[in-house]
């Protein structure tokens, strides 16, 4: 399906490549032309974007813009795009992210800004690719492209100190989980086409397909330590610290804003309903690591003393949140996991934001070199409070809604559930309100900091929108939730009705198919 | 027992009465355009006075290959086979000359500038290259045991020359003593399997001892059980699989680089081809019994070549366990043996081709006469000194280490598909264990060369333009085969038709 007779999702896919040959293009000393070119593009891609929210029907859960031609035919690996209310908003959060990326990197980073902005489109791809695949292969090779850009970032542009540990770590890690992803990718391929004669990767087919529960928990484990290690869920979630920290404000902007989110859509898209028995029994496995996420990240966040690691480690809180509201299996559960998903790119996002812009001032992160800075820069505190207060789920602001949302979900699965996760955001609270506190409250204790300067115009215009939408995600979810109530309503309804189906097809069935 | 009759066809035709062979001249129009290319570039180095560049020979040879190639492609989609059965040109043997015509192609290219620079320019160096390519082609298209050895012999004693054509630095003399003394026992341990095969079957022929082990039955036979184990060394030496591996490290790392490139690629493809049409044509009986040794070979040497290459400070002992490891993938394909695997070794030994010379040729791009720069700490700072070298080198590693969009990614999926095919879970997951653990040490030279300031200058680098043209070629090779690898591919699977 198209817009006007273009491919929009191809568009979306490949035209921030075609911005990163145009950037080649230019003389690496021109740094405002590089700049205000990449800037153009990510906007442009934006704007390509929007059509999709408007042209989206959100009646039918089937998805949408569907692209589907042959790639590697005689494999049965297809160039097969789509999205649907799942996916969608996912898309928009990245591609406006990405114009908030790039207007914060403008004077953060000073060297190799071509090359800085060129990796940047090549993620862009990579993220928006991953979200729109409805193929196997292609959703892996789109995952795997992901990784590179993000590791030059992080190795080449992060602090000097620990930059190169950290961007290794995350690379090895994350390659780990997805490799054995592979594996799990080609056992259900070559499953299908024992079952059914179909030789398919295309992931909409393969929901089709009944497994014994056996190797469902097998095929489950794969795809489930791929995602989970990108989640980040506990225990895997090491890698995450050491990448938010040492990697460019834009680099934890990106990483924060969709990168994680690629692991939450991972088990939505495909761990879950591809392999729904087995989802079901891990249950309480996956929900327990969830909340304990939740609690420890919350309790490690409170003792950090810098500031990005803070931040980091509250990742790891939210997003366990995301996960608890996921296997809560019902509608308030799965919407708010989603709404949870877009809320945590937002705020965590613009959290990673302000820090960013603090450190370009005094270049430390320590929360202990900070306090009392409300005093010199009121604007930069009235945001700061803003984003705060979006992060604990103060009703008004988005997190209310996904965080109200998920613990709803999570008390109708399970008490015991939602009462541990409703102390996580106490947690919540105490770690942020008190960061809040000792960073700008109280007298102004250090020299440096009397001299700071209040955010400029650019920085202005990178935290209204982001505001903006706060706002707008906490006042008036309707516009959103009214995109994703279709597609919810179907995932909840296949899943349990596929869960229910029998287990292992009887010989005689497969008979029948394989005529 | 019956006296069993010798295969005395071939001798039949000279002692009858003035009946000339009908030779399929065309059959082996590529062989012998690379031979006499060969000669002639051993004439004119003879006629022609010392001292001199010598890099139009370097062309001669290009143009000789090219001229094969022309040969070679308008025979595929045919199955002729000549010489009573010793020779066939199916489509399996066609896609490996191909893959042979474009090693030596590049391998050339890439020598043009190298040899000169390191005043190792002499005529018989491209004369041993095209033997040697030679060689690898009657190996790829040989189904007779005889021709086949004929095939490994050519080319190995043509590699074990070049191998030592630094006479004077003592490591690479020492690399082709070492390669010598080691292929002429493996070869002994082959021909002896061979030797007791045709014991036991009392043919040579590839197609011939199959019907004869089905007609016979002679599925317990002990001669055709220690063939097998005499076979997989031979072979197993060639292909530098664990533990036949030791001479590898020592034997890449004292060769010129070029040549390095050559054995890395050509060499480790003729032994595959060969290996694969003896254990798949000859003796698919014996499947249950050489799976299990194989998979035990395949894990170790994925293991070792991996794990060791961790360790490695010289980039060309590096590649070498690296191509060590990727002859453990190759052989994942050929324990799963079924047609998915058997394709995938075909697409991987092309893919290989191109990342691993590639990397090579980087690996020679990157020094000048006296200062070889193969310790990987030369390469710090690199990426943005030398942009568009330190780019290629990226996509070659990562290609290797199996990242996709890259023609390695690709290859892998093919091996690893095939294993899952066959229900070799185990395999399949040691295997991408492997593959991620790879990426540790190839990304490591990635990381010096993006994120480390160099210690010392490299400065003077020359860039012969026949160097730049082989990167070119291989970047683009890369890049093809891993975005668009459909066409490969069944070219790949349209050419194992006739191997069983």
């Amino acid at each position: 399906m198209t817009i006007l007779g273009i491919p929009i999702l191809s568009l979306l896919i490949f035209f921030p490549i075609l911005g990163a040959v145009v950037l080649l293009f230019i003389n690496k000393e021109n740094g405002r032309a590089i700049r205000w070119v990449a800037l153009i593009i990510a906007f442009v891609e934006f704007i390509f974007s929007l059509p999709l929210f408007f042209a989206f029907d959100p009646k039918t859960a089937a998805m949408q813009f569907v692209e589907d031609w042959w790639w590697i035919q005689s494999y049965g690996i297809s160039y097969k795009l789509g999205i649907d209310g799942i996916s969608l908003l996912l898309v928009l959060l990245t591609t406006f992210l990405t114009i908030l990326c790039i207007l914060c990197s403008w004077t953060a980073i000073t060297f190799r800004v071509k090359e800085f902005m060129i990796s940047f489109l090549f993620l862009e791809t990579g993220m928006i690719g991953a979200l729109v695949s409805l193929d196997l292969v292609l959703f892996y090779v789109f995952w795997e492209v992901m990784l590179i850009p993000m590791y030059l970032l992080i190795g080449v542009w992060g602090d000097p100190k620990r930059r190169i540990y950290a961007a290794v770590k995350f690379f090895l890690f994350t390659m780990a989980g997805s490799v054995l992803m592979l594996v799990a990718i080609l056992a259900l391929y070559f499953l299908n086409q024992r079952a059914t004669g179909i030789s398919t990767f295309d992931v909409l087919e393969l929901y089709k397909l009944g497994l014994p529960v056996g190797t469902q928990y097998w095929l489950f484990a794969a795809f489930a330590l791929a995602f989970a290690i990108k989640v980040p869920m506990f225990p895997f979630h090491t890698w995450l610290p050491d990448a938010h920290t040492e990697a460019p404000t834009a680099g934890s902007v990106i990483l924060a804003g969709v990168l994680l989110k690629m692991g939450t859509y991972g088990f939505i898209r495909f761990a879950i309903p591809l392999f729904p028995k087995a989802a079901l029994d891990l249950l309480p496995l996956v929900s327990i690591l969830a909340i304990i996420g939740i609690i420890y990240g919350a309790l490690v966040s409170m003792m950090q003393p810098d500031l990005k690691r803070l931040v980091a480690f509250s990742s790891v809180s939210h997003l366990g949140y995301v996960m608890l509201g996921m296997f809560a299996f019902n509608m308030q559960g799965i919407q708010g996991s989603i709404y949870q998903m877009l809320n945590h790119g937002i705020s965590t996002g613009s959290l990673f934001l302000i820090v960013g812009m603090v450190y370009e001032r005094r270049h430390t992160r320590l929360i202990a070199d900070f306090g009392g800075l409300s005093k010199v820069m009121p604007i930069y505190a009235v945001f700061f409070m803003i984003v705060t207060l979006s992060s604990i789920g103060l009703p008004g602001t988005n997190g209310f809604v996904g965080e109200f949302l998920i613990l709803l979900g999570a008390f109708q699965s399970n008490v015991v559930y939602g009462v541990l996760a409703a102390t996580g955001v106490i947690l919540g609270a105490a770690y942020m309100l008190w960061m809040f506190q000792r960073v700008m409250f109280g007298k102004i204790t250090r020299p440096e900091n009397e001299k700071l300067k209040d955010l400029n115009a650019r920085e202005i215009s990178i935290l209204v929108p982001m505001v903006i939408i706060i706002f707008l995600m906490g006042i008036y979810p309707k516009l959103f939730f009214s995109k994703m109530d279709a597609s919810v309503e179907k995932f909840i309804k296949d899943f349990k009705g596929r869960v229910e189906m029998k287990a292992d097809l009887p010989p005689a069935k497969v008979a029948e198919i394989k005529k | 027992m019956n006296p069993r009759t010798l295969d005395l066809e071939p001798f039949h035709w000279r002692i009858s009465l003035m009946k000339i062979p009908e030779i399929d001249l065309y059959l082996i129009a590529p062989e012998i355009i690379i031979t006499a290319f060969g000669f002639l570039v051993l004439l004119l180095d003879v006629f022609l006075p010392k001292g001199e560049r010598k890099g139009y020979l370097g062309v001669i040879s290009l143009i000789g290959i090219l001229f094969a190639g022309l040969y070679t492609f308008p025979q595929i989609g045919s199955v002729r086979s000549g010489f009573e059965g010793m020779f066939t040109s199916d489509g399996y043997a066609l896609f490996f000359k191909i893959i042979f015509l474009i090693i030596a192609f590049l391998t050339v290219l890439i020598s043009i500038g190298y040899i000169h620079r390191e005043m190792i320019e002499f005529g018989e160096y491209y004369a041993l290259i095209l033997f040697a390519t030679l060689g690898m082609m009657l190996m790829a298209a040989g189904s007779h045991l005889i021709t086949i050895f004929l095939g490994l012999e050519t080319m190995s004693v043509s590699i074990y020359i070049l191998a030592g054509m630094m006479r004077e630095d003592k490591r690479s003399v020492e690399a082709a003593l070492k390669y010598f003394l080691l292929g002429a026992f493996a070869t002994g341990f082959l021909l002896y399997g061979i030797a007791l095969v045709y014991g036991a079957t009392g043919s040579l022929n590839l197609k011939d001892i199959a019907t004869y082990i089905a007609s016979k039955n002679l599925l317990r036979s002990p001669m055709l059980l220690m063939s097998l184990v005499f076979l997989t060394i031979g072979f197993g030496f060639k292909i530098a699989s664990v533990p036949f591996h030791m001479w590898t490290p020592d034997v890449y790392e004292g060769a010129p680089t070029s040549i390095t490139a050559f054995m890395a690629t050509g060499v480790k493809a003729a032994a595959f081809s060969a290996l694969v049409r003896v254990f798949f044509s000859a003796l698919p009986a014996f499947r249950p019994d050489w799976t299990s040794i194989m998979w035990v070979i395949c894990v170790a040497t994925m293991t070792v070549g991996n794990i060791v290459a961790i360790s490695q400070t010289n980039i060309k002992r590096l590649l070498a366990y690296s191509s060590i490891a990727h002859a453990g993938y190759i052989l994942v394909a050929f324990v799963a043996g079924n047609d998915l695997g058997t394709s995938g070794i075909l697409f991987y030994l092309m893919a290989y081709a191109f990342m691993n010379i590639g990397a090579f040729t980087v690996v020679i791009l990157l020094g000048k006469k006296g200062e070889e720069n193969t310790l990987i700490n030369d390469y710090a700072g690199i990426g943005f000194k030398y942009p568009l070298l330190a780019a290629s080198m990226t996509i070659f590693l990562l290609s290797m280490a199996g990242i996709p969009p890259l023609a390695g990614f690709m290859a892998k999926f093919y091996i690893f598909s095939a294993a899952v095919k066959s229900k070799f879970y185990w395999l399949a997951i040691l295997g991408v264990l492997n593959s991620a653990v790879s990426v540790y040490y190839y990304l490591r030279v990635t990381v010096l060369m993006y994120f480390r300031e160099p210690e010392r200058e490299i400065t003077g680098l020359q860039f012969s333009p026949a160097s730049v043209l082989a990167l070119l070629l291989a970047v683009i090779g890369t890049l093809y085969m891993g975005i668009f690898p459909a066409n490969v591919l069944s070219l790949a699977q349209r050419s194992i038709g006739g191997l069983m």
